[in-house]
């Protein structure tokens, strides 16, 4: 293998563990606040794709981007407001078959919409032949382009939760939600924010990886199981580390194609969710001590 | 008149706790709540901030009844409990934990600095100003109940319930929480102070009600309490020959 190849495998990692990182980040901040994972996440991508798909024929790609964004936050909202909102004190059994019904529904209603085609959007600069050159390795601009809008997205939300009063009062929720309301925190709001930020970002993600690995009405199942690979494999609610967890299993799965043939990406994914739960379930990067002072 | 009280039923799930409570605070006064574990002080004290929905009776706050208010609406109406335990933000620094307690602030008025706000919290408390940057579960026990009293002043209470503020502290630090308490009267604050410390608690309140089981059975002046038999036995660990000899 020489290096230009290296290099190759190294952008094509990073491209998909980005994505991978933010769906996990979708399922940190949910999580964070409400204690629910939400396994609907990985629909969120495929319908930010799908609407902006839609939009962009009559608008610019810009706006249709905007557009899908907004438009999965408010399904993510009424999501939280009309099946989450009332369950009073739902088991976490109750939650995982309510979020995976959700997907389903999600996924029969995109099939409906938008039929089992491959959609793609449009390469947002050059085409899928256009390529700049990096250290020697021709890859395409979008690649540039996920890298840049995921670095965005962590470093956006990092600052949102760190800075803003709304940030600090959803972590407030996520660390101890009765002394939460007590300082006059609407506790059920931030919940229906944290649905809204996560298909936000899902969808956001959805756009940007569009060109490159297209995008299909049942996309998200296999997305989530990333997705929820790196959110444990980082430790669950913990943002920063899904970043380097999800670029680790980028990495692993594309220099994996070099090895093994490339239907044992998944096998690989799988594995490591499975190893990590067994061994080390608290995750790769979170200490004892950090685990007890939970933190975004 | 602060808060009243009448003929309250509350509890959790399937257990009925309060039973027929009626009692009130006047605007201005320090009035202490007495009673063994799990006679139900947290429980009454959690009804009047709207954490539980009490089931018959009526709460009112400032003249408004305050039954079927959220715990949020509660705070807005400038009643404030330090709960028992602290229940800071533990992964969040002591600054951050007293921004939150200014929340209420915040969203009745975006423009507002709470820097201010901070500022005279630290006056209170400096031990909180050298330490604002320190996570506040990695503080001590004493600072820790500083910083919840400090984050339910951040949202300029006229009214502070404190569940047990003196629990678990050293004798020097548990009188530097009573000074606070009394200094907070005298800012025009009215408190409402539950304590097993009940000696320390009568000695700086109006007035005082014992709870046992769920009801209370006894209420008056902390005069007449501390001078009450029943009381110096149950609560203030005089033993009955002290009594009797007097
Ligand atoms: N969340 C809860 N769910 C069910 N029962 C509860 C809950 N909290 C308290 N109780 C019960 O209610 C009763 C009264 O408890 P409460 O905490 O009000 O007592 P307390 O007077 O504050 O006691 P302490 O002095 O130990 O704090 C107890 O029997 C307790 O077990
Ligand atoms: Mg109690």
């Amino acid at each position: 293998m020489n290096l230009n190849i290296i290099l190759q495998y190294v952008f094509s990692g990073i491209t998909v563990g980005s994505i991978y990182a933010v769906i996990a980040i979708g399922f940190n901040i949910i999580y964070n606040t409400t204690g629910i994972i939400n396994f609907a996440q990985g629909e969120f991508v495929m319908l930010g794709g799908m609407i902006a798909f839609s939009f962009c024929k009559v608008m610019p790609l810009y706006l249709a981007i905007i557009l899908a964004v907004i438009i999965t936050g408010i399904i993510g909202s009424l999501l939280e407001l009309i099946f989450i909102r009332h369950l009073k004190k739902p088991s976490v059994l109750q939650m995982i078959v309510i979020t995976i019904g959700l997907s389903i529904i999600l996924r029969e209603i995109a099939l409906h919409v938008w039929d089992e085609q491959v959609r793609a959007l449009p390469f947002f600069t050059g085409n899928e032949t256009s390529s700049v050159n990096i250290l020697g390795a021709n890859i395409s601009p979008q690649v540039l382009w996920v890298i840049g809008i995921t670095s965005l997205i962590v470093i956006g939300l990092t600052l949102f939760f760190k800075y803003t009063i709304i940030g600090q009062a959803m972590r407030a929720c996520s660390e101890n939600r009765n002394a939460a309301g007590l300082c006059g925190i609407n506790t059920k709001a931030m919940v229906n924010i944290s649905f809204i930020l996560s298909a936000g970002i899902g969808a956001l993600a959805g756009c940007v990886v569009s060109p490159l690995t297209q995008t299909t009405y049942d996309m998200g199942t296999d997305l989530a199981i990333k997705g929820f690979t790196v959110a444990i494999l980082g430790g669950l609610g913990n943002s920063s580390a899904a970043v380097a967890a999800g670029i680790i299993l980028g990495l692993i799965e594309a220099f994996s194609v070099s090895i093994f043939p490339s239907a044992f990406q998944d096998v690989i994914t799988i594995g490591i969710l499975l190893t990590i739960l067994f061994i080390r379930p608290q995750g790769i990067f979170r200490s004892k001590q950090f685990a007890a002072l939970k933190e975004f | 008149m602060m808060l009243k009280i009448r003929s309250l039923d509350a509890g959790y799930s399937n257990l009925k706790v309060l039973k027929r409570i009626s009692m009130h605070v006047k605007a201005g006064e320090i009035v202490t709540i007495i009673g063994a574990n799990g006679s139900g002080k947290s429980t009454l004290l959690h009804a009047v901030s709207g954490i539980i929905k009490g089931k018959s009776g009526e709460i009112i706050f400032k003249d408004k009844q305050i039954n079927n208010y959220t715990a949020e609406k509660i705070v807005y109406l400038g009643c404030s409990l330090i709960p028992e335990g602290r229940q800071l933000f533990p992964a969040m620094t002591v600054k951050e934990n007293l921004v939150l307690g200014g929340y209420i602030l915040k969203s009745k008025n975006k423009k507002i600095n709470l820097e201010e706000e901070i500022k005279k919290i630290y006056t209170l408390f400096p031990r909180l100003e050298e330490r604002k940057n320190q996570l506040s579960g990695t503080l001590s026990g004493g600072e820790q109940q500083m910083l919840a009293i400090g984050r339910a002043l951040m949202s300029r209470p006229d009214f502070i319930m404190m569940d047990e503020p003196s629990i678990g502290l050293a004798p020097l630090v548990v009188k530097e929480i009573f000074k606070t308490v009394v200094s907070l009267r005298k800012d025009g604050k009215t408190i409402l102070l539950v304590e097993q410390n009940a000696k320390a608690a009568l000695k700086i309140a109006d007035r005082g009600y014992v709870m046992e089981t769920g009801n209370i059975i006894l209420e008056g002046t902390s005069e007449e309490l501390l001078n009450n038999h029943d009381v110096q036995r149950a609560y203030l660990g005089k033993d009955y020959k002290n009594i009797a000899e007097r």
